[in-house]
């Protein structure tokens, strides 16, 4: 029962969030790619290091730590009101009632799923940001697609992988334990609920930005 | 069978129940009734166990349920249904659904004998094959009440609570719930005991009815015996109905 749920969490959390993932990520590689393009004019700089430049980017922050405020927003606000409504509508006290651990039941899936999946749309924005950079740059014509692919080879170093992945299970437990302890511990109605997702994105937000500067302080530097 | 002795439970140092002493028997509908605020809720979920009590006994037949380790309350709680006011019904999943949850959360019954009881929960309840696969949120309110009864004795409790069952209900619809409520009672000699603050359930099933004011156990006795029960605090609550004070005065 228990797998059933987490995997029903891992569909409803991730593999949903896939296209919303996808889509950010390809315009704000595109983005990137023209704005350092724009920052690097000068012939003295290799053209590759906007490839280079929008690589490290997307390994190091976007995919990971922006991203994550994005997920934040997304999955955290719906794991807020869901908790939140099952709880306003006595569906909680319900389940205590027939004798099932609510908290394990409701919560343990999200946080598991939303860890585990976190680091698979780590991957795919990295990717499809990348790709676009690649379309964008030859489209606006400001690079070509080998010097873009021979920039995003450059000075490539696997750590920061390692690194954004570390800082994904970290993000990935914070935006689903978060949100589902002001979900849990909600009283009232809908409105209450409402203020719950928005205290729930809030508070989520400083503490992926905290745990983004300390972990960043032990791992990188 | 379950006995109560001499409940006290406070919030804060308000005192909400004082000394409660009752026993609610099963084959019976027992109903508690009494004014918005006058402890109906928190003796319920007392004697659920959802409220730590300050004082007290509750038997659940030759069980106290205060004495319990968290282990003992869950198995208890396996032989407990309960009706919300609300219905509670989980929206994510469909009607079959949440009848089946229960069996699939605590028995090791195969699929095919879990459907069997699903379906003989829901004709019980009356709820028709085409609408077994609908969601929660695509029933009428009566129909969510008779599905939240349905899971409610779907593990076949000894026990079944209902808080307000038939509340925001159209006459008609109350009726049928307080009907299909007293038939299953009997049918599977549960021990009941229904929170309302609606006189027609009580003329209807009220076989036992414990009438609360302020925290404190103001009445005892049956529906026959309500008309004429020398409480003016129970008199003031039934005969604020003018409908009652006519009956009461045999017009």
């Amino acid at each position: 029962m228990y797998f059933r749920q987490l995997f029903l969490e891992i569909d409803n959390l991730g593999v949903n969030s896939v296209w919303i993932v996808l889509i950010i990520s390809v315009f704000i590689g595109g983005i990137m790619t023209i704005q350092f393009a724009n920052a690097m004019e000068n012939p003295l700089y290799p053209s590759g290091l906007v490839g280079l430049g929008t690589r490290d980017t997307l390994l190091l922050e976007f995919s990971s730590t922006m991203l994550a405020l994005i997920m934040a927003g997304k999955v955290g606000s719906n794991i807020t009101s869901e908790i939140g409504t099952m709880r306003v509508t006595e569906q909680i006290d319900s389940l205590e009632i027939m004798g099932v651990n609510s908290a394990s039941y409701l919560i343990l899936p999200k946080i598991v799923a939303v860890v585990f999946v976190f680091p698979f749309l780590y991957i795919l924005s990295v990717f499809f940001g990348l790709l676009g950079g690649l379309i964008t740059g030859p489209l606006v014509n400001i690079i070509t697609i080998p010097e873009y692919i021979e920039g995003i080879q450059w000075l490539f170093r696997p750590y920061y992988v390692f690194f954004s992945i570390i800082k994904c299970l970290v993000f990935g437990f914070l935006i689903s334990s978060v949100s589902a302890y002001f979900g849990y511990y909600v009283q009232g109605g809908a409105l209450e609920v409402g203020k719950a997702s928005t205290k729930a994105v809030v508070n989520t937000n400083i503490l992926i930005l905290f745990f983004d500067l300390i972990l960043t302080r032990l791992l990188l530097t | 069978m379950i006995t109560v002795k001499n409940l006290t439970k406070s919030f804060d140092g308000n005192t909400v129940l004082k000394d409660i002493s009752t026993t609610f028997e099963p084959g019976k509908t027992n109903l508690i009734i009494g004014r918005s605020g006058s402890g109906k809720t928190v003796l319920l979920k007392s004697i659920l166990g959802l409220f730590e009590v300050d004082s007290g006994e509750i038997w659940f037949d030759d069980r106290n349920l205060v004495n319990m380790s968290d282990k003992e309350r869950k198995l208890l709680r396996q032989e407990i249904g309960m009706v919300f006011q609300g219905g509670a019904l989980f929206d994510s999943i469909n009607v079959e659904g949440n009848v089946r949850f229960p069996l699939d959360m605590f028995t090791q019954m195969s699929t095919a004998e879990k459907q069997k009881r699903v379906e003989f929960c829901l004709d019980h309840v009356n709820i028709e094959k085409q609408a077994f696969k609908l969601s929660p949120s695509e029933i009428s309110g009566g129909m969510q009440k008779r599905v939240a009864i349905a899971r409610a004795i779907a593990l076949n409790p000894k026990y079944l609570f209902c808080d307000e069952p038939n509340s925001g209900l159209d006459p008609e619809t109350a009726t049928v719930i307080d009907q299909l409520i007293q038939a299953l009672t009997k049918e599977f000699q549960m021990t009941t005991i229904i929170n309302t603050h609606d006189m027609n359930s009580v003329i209807e099933i009220g076989e036992s009815v414990l009438f609360i004011s302020k925290g404190e156990k103001e009445w005892e006795g049956t529906k026959h015996e309500i008309l004429n029960s020398g409480s003016k605090k129970l008199d003031d609550f039934i005969f604020a109905n003018k409908l009652y004070a006519q009956m009461k005065q045999g017009q």
